[in-house]
């Protein structure tokens, strides 16, 4: 919302500075975003008087003035400036800029400098430089008897405009009025009354004017005005509106204008040549269409209020009206029409039809219905000021909602819940410089209100927004601040079991080497299709292509990601992200489900003076960080078990799953299908990991701090090795499991050290080497002892087909 | 015999000994089985018991000798040639150790641990709750029935879907549903943050369609915006651990508080950057809007299953990132969600930098 300080002060006696204003504005609860002061960019240009004018020495089109500037300036001597203008001559009365002002239209600093070697202490202006015109023909000719040496913005009268942002519940502050108001409440002047005297009509309205929709289009009011002359509107009314920011249209357009900008009240201008029978309010037929204002044409619904005649539909009802029957130049006849529209209505319409325009967003806020009679004779008076004429009688169908909502106050709670206690008398006064009604009882609480509220005020319905006004105008500056209760002693811990684990999970991953990237939430649809495990999150109105699903995997995210910086050139990469995956749930519900992704691309290790290459992650790098973060995570690593089916993402053979039973999947890891990184655009191996953190079973019963009782083996433990020859295809972790099973009385620790084919062992098979720990018990091992536990183990192994090598 | 002259002899053979290996031969010489020195001990068995009085002492001696020469040139032969073994092994430590990878955390997930923390000292746990949500929990639940203005401002991503109760599904375009989930589960009293990210329909230079906001809720008795004005206080002081941290209150609107206050906090410009802290009213100062927040609306209170009649709060949300930037010195948030290992070299935090209280939440330079 913009105005001038100029508009403001028509409805607001005020002495107050623009800063003051800006202060309060703030204060109060209309935030300033900008001011526009005139003034400043005028900084510097006086009017001074041409005294002598010569021709420049040493060029045909220049001169050299002598210029009076006021008597503070040179001493009150002349100054010489050197001019181009063809009007520049003795006796003219224009602008000069000083050296140091700095030329509004171009940002050229002034300075004292010689032109074409003759000095010039200044710059004669046009209007065109001081962007008050597109005149650039001559310099600036100001009437004889304009003051010598005053700032020219003092004399042209520049007018300072606010920009404020007016928050989505001050329908009233859509109008310079409403402003007015609230800053009169807050002590910066006082507040002029609305001048309007009904206009008495001259004959009946000659149309026929109702309401058939009396939901959308409770009331409906117009009269006719005959015999206008609608040109440009004059260049105050033309100014006000420039200061808001809005283009001048025609007399007829611009005063509606005024009216809504200056009272937050809508109207519409019709030219009656372009009706035909009865103007009514309606809802609109399916299929109906109007060409609207703005030249481009809606497809009406029944949903949608509209104000039709015989022939058609000539406004969508509160948002914007119809072209054809816009006034031109050429109208002569005018209806004006006022009416209430419901908001939800215009607010639907509106967001339907895409289409949003000043007065919606007043209508949909809400306006005074208690306003239809006053701002009819505003836009009456002032069409017939400027536009001539003669008024018909009002016509006036349907009625506006009844005002005179009441909410119950207790005047305590500005202490209570606003946080600063405020005399009753003081609150009295705030509410009714805010337009509020009073009526003040004695409960069995002490001192209850009834506050009557205000038409222009529909955002008030309870006793806090009543808290609200009386802080607001009070001074939230006046709040102090008191501690919140807070719990005896230390502050208890509050972190959830899954918040610690995503906490520790995450410095875990920082700590063994990889970098936390936060990636987008939506992917590219082709990106997200590969990781689907059933239907994707599909935005409606995605803001591009590429962030249109949502993701179920961070795996791609994080692909993105390292295409990014291979690009940018880096050779190895370590990154992680926690986050979650989007599913589907239950009841149409989504299921988000928290995870954490390991990617390793590239090089390993660099190539280096000890070890020579450089080497690549392969998917035991993989491995030991999904196990490495497992055991982080507090889940049993010992009892998982690597199976398969690690997805189609992944290298078929070089891939696994690690899983607490044979259904629940706590991880998978290694490297990525190559079809998949091409996808990607990523050259070379690839190994992830991710881990499911749901799926990670927590702690069970209460927690305890003191750890199990710590009893070392009184004897030593003993080492044996054995080496079986199995068939090529079985899997190393089947063998160690078999064998640390065989005895678990006296098996410590199984753990496979060689992994050997070729020489010496035959075709279709494997040499496996495994060292096992026994821990003897009560006594030391006897040969026999060792003899019967390594029959167990060689038995354990045999019946997965392996044999003990010789 | 000469003993002594055999000695002289054996001791300066021992001496003269170039290594290990003569050494061994000189002790077989002398002291081994047949050894000469062995041999003259032998003859002590023929001698008549005066004879061995008075040359059992000096065979004795001479062996004593040769054997404590032997060990003491063994001994410096063996440290000789293990210091030249030494000498030989002498390495370049100039050359450059194996390098371990260095990894880091996330400002986003570093700054919310750091809230966390704080906020767990004045009592708050920390809720979350879905961010694809239906538009009762992101908006009506809010006080922002269909027909709101408000709801057009929050460019909201939809999805087609509905869920089972006919709801429109989107994404939380803020952290502000996890309120009402949080009332709806807990009841009252309550004090959580609800940190997360959150989706707007809007990018540009300072704006992502994705970001992470903060919320706070305190549900209790008795609770006004003294409360809500000297939490936020405290929030800050600790969070940018500095004492000299004003507010300024500006009354605004929220349709899901009321009273609603926008806050300001004041900054001072230090080589061009604005620092949170310091005098704003000074010249190189000035106000910075941080955070929205206001008492909790009645009918926000009711909506998530609470009487608002016994229970009143506030609410507080800012922007997570945004409060990143401000402490760390960032100023680009799309770099935020590149995943640029360079800027999360540069950015990121170390896995041991875990903010405490005793040690300031706040990771220094």
């Amino acid at each position: 919302m913009k105005f001038s300080l100029s508009w403001l002060k028509d409805h607001l006696d005020t002495t107050a500075s623009v800063d003051e204003i800006a202060r309060t504005l703030n204060a109060i609860g209309l935030e300033v975003e900008g001011i526009e002061d005139p003034a400043l960019k005028l900084a510097g240009f006086r009017i001074a008087r041409v005294l002598t004018a010569a021709r420049h020495p040493d060029a045909d089109k220049l001169q050299v003035l002598t210029v009076d500037a006021g008597a503070d300036i040179n001493g009150g001597a002349p100054l010489q400036v050197v001019c181009g203008a063809p009007n520049a001559r003795a006796g003219l009365v224009g602008v000069l800029g000083l050296p140091g002002a700095v030329v509004p239209a171009n940002g050229m600093a002034l300075r004292k400098a010689a032109v074409r070697g003759v000095e010039s202490s200044g710059m004669m202006c046009s209007t065109r430089e001081l962007e008050l015109g597109d005149d650039h023909d001559g310099i600036i000719e100001l009437p004889e008897d304009a003051p010598i040496g005053t700032a020219f913005a003092d004399w042209h009268g520049a007018d300072p405009v606010f920009d404020i942002a007016i928050t989505p519940n001050r329908p009233d502050c859509m109008g310079v009025h409403g402003i007015a108001r609230d800053l009169a409440a807050a002590g910066l002047g006082m507040l002029r009354p609305i001048a309007s005297a009904p206009v008495a009509g001259a004959f009946p309205c000659p149309v026929e004017i109702r309401t058939d929709d009396s939901e959308g289009c409770p009331a409906f009011y117009g009269r006719v005005i005959s015999n206008v002359t609608n040109g440009p509107s004059p260049d105050w009314l033309q100014a006000r509106l420039k200061s808001a920011g809005q283009r001048p249209i025609s007399a007829l357009v611009d005063i509606t204008n005024y009216v809504m900008l200056t009272y937050g009240r809508p109207a519409h201008a019709y030219d009656l040549a372009r009706l035909t029978g009865a103007v009514v309010a309606r809802r609109a037929k399916d299929g109906e269409a109007v060409t609207a204002l703005n030249g481009k044409d809606y497809l009406l619904d029944h949903t949608m209020t509209v104000i039709a005649d015989d022939t058609g539909v000539h406004d969508i009802a509160g948002i914007m009206g119809g072209e054809h029957s816009g006034c031109s130049e050429s109208t002569r006849n005018v209806l004006l029409e006022i009416a209430y529209f419901d908001p939800e209505r215009i607010a639907a319409t509106g967001r339907t039809l895409n289409l949003t325009s000043d007065a919606r967003s007043r209508f949909e806020r809400g306006v005074d219905p208690q306003f239809l009679d006053t701002g009819l004779e505003l836009l009456t008076a002032l069409v017939l000021e400027i536009c001539g004429g003669e008024a018909s009688g009002v016509v006036r169908a349907g009625a506006a909602p009844a005002g005179g909502k009441v909410v119950h106050y207790d005047p305590t709670l500005a202490g209570t819940l606003g946080g600063v206690a405020i005399p009753t008398a003081r609150q009295r006064t705030i509410l009714e410089s805010l337009g509020f009604g009073v009526v003040a009882s004695e409960g069995p609480a002490g001192e209850q209100w009834s506050v009557g509220v205000p038409g222009w005020r529909p955002d008030i319905d309870g006793a806090p927004d009543i808290v609200e006004e009386v802080i607001r105008i009070h001074g939230l500056d006046k709040i102090e601040s008191v501690a919140l209760p807070r719990a005896d002693g230390v502050a208890r811990p509050t972190a959830t079991p899954a918040q610690k684990l995503e906490r520790r999970l995450r410095r875990a991953a920082a700590a063994r080497g990889s970098h936390e990237a936060v990636t987008w939430s939506f992917l590219p649809e082709a990106e997200a299709e590969p990781f689907a495990d059933g239907p994707l999150w599909v935005l409606a109105n995605p803001i591009s292509e590429d962030m249109k699903v949502m993701r179920p995997s961070l795996l791609p995210g994080l692909l993105s990601a390292v295409r990014r910086n291979f690009d940018r050139g880096a050779a190895g990469l370590r990154l992680f992200e926690i986050g979650r995956r989007y599913l589907r749930g239950e009841a149409g519900a989504s299921d988000e489900r928290l995870s954490l992704a390991v990617i390793l691309a590239g090089e390993k290790t660099p190539r280096s003076w000890a070890a020579g290459k450089s080497a690549s992650f392969d998917a035991y790098d993989a491995k030991a960080e999904a196990l490495a973060l497992l055991a982080e995570a507090g889940a049993p690593v010992d009892n998982l078990q690597v199976m398969g089916e690690a997805g189609s993402q992944f290298h078929p053979g070089q891939s696994a799953t690690l899983r607490l039973g044979p259904k629940n999947v706590l991880a998978r890891f290694g490297m990525l299908h190559p079809a998949l990184l091409r996808r990607f655009d990523i050259d070379g191996p690839v190994a992830v990991v991710e881990l499911f953190l749901d799926a990670i079973p927590g702690k069970k019963g209460a927690t305890t701090f003191a750890r199990a009782h710590y009893a070392p083996p009184a004897l030593q433990s003993v080492l044996r090795d054995f080496a079986f020859l199995v068939p090529a295809e079985l899997p190393a972790g089947d063998l160690v499991r078999a064998v640390k099973g065989a005895d678990k009385a006296n098996i410590a620790v199984a753990r496979l050290f060689d992994d050997f084919r070729g020489q010496g062992v035959p075709e279709g098979q494997k040499s496996l080497a495994v060292e096992v720990t026994l821990q003897p018990g009560e006594k030391s091992y006897g040969e026999s002892d060792l003899k019967a536990i390594a029959e167990k183990v060689t038995a354990a192994a045999a019946k997965l087909g392996a044999v003990l090598r010789g | 015999m000469d003993y002594a002259a055999i000695g002289q002899e054996a001791l300066s053979r021992i001496a003269g000994a170039d290594g290990l290996e003569a050494l061994e031969g000189l002790r077989v010489e002398f002291l081994g089985k047949q050894g000469s020195i062995s041999a003259l001990l032998k003859t002590l068995g023929g001698l008549s018991p005066e004879e061995r009085q008075t040359v059992g002492p000096q065979i004795h001696a001479l062996r004593e000798s040769v054997s404590n020469a032997l060990g003491d040139r063994k001994e410096a032969l063996e440290g000789a040639a293990l210091e030249a073994r030494l000498a030989a092994e002498r390495i370049d430590l100039s050359l450059p150790a194996p390098e371990a990878p260095r990894g880091s955390v996330h400002p986003i997930a570093q700054v919310m641990d750091e809230l966390a923390e704080i906020f767990a000292d004045l009592g708050f746990a920390v809720a979350t709750g879905p961010e694809i949500e239906d538009d009762w929990h992101n908006f009506t639940a809010l006080n922002m029935p269909e027909s709101h203005p408000a709801r057009a401002m929050h460019d909201t991503f939809y999805f087609p879907d509905r869920n089972a109760e006919g709801r429109e599904m989107l994404l939380r375009t803020h952290t502000s549903p996890v309120q009402i989930r949080a009332m709806l589960e807990c009841g009252a009293p309550l004090r959580v943050i609800a940190p997360g990210r959150v989706y707007r329909s809007d990018s540009d230079a300072t704006h992502t369609p994705m970001f992470h906001q903060i919320e706070g809720l305190v549900i209790d008795k008795g609770i006004h915006l003294g409360h809500l004005k000297w939490t936020l206080e405290t929030f800050l002081k600790a969070f940018f651990e500095r004492e000299d941290i004003v507010l300024r209150l500006r009354p605004s609107y929220f349709p899901f508080t009321e009273p609603s206050v926008e806050v300001d906090v004041g900054y001072s410009l230090v080589n061009g950057k604005r620092v949170i802290g310091g005098a704003p009213d000074e010249a190189n100062g000035g106000w910075m809007e941080v955070l929205g927040s206001g008492m909790v609306n009645r009918k926000v209170i009711a909506a998530a299953g609470l009487d608002p009649d016994e229970w009143q709060g506030f609410a507080f949300g800012t922007g997570v990132d945004r409060l990143a930037m401000l402490k760390y010195g960032m100023d680009d948030l799309r770099a935020f969600f590149d995943g640029d290992v360079r800027w999360l070299s540069h950015y990121g935090f170390s896995a041991l930098d875990v903010p405490t209280l005793s040690g300031g939440v706040g990771t220094a330079a």
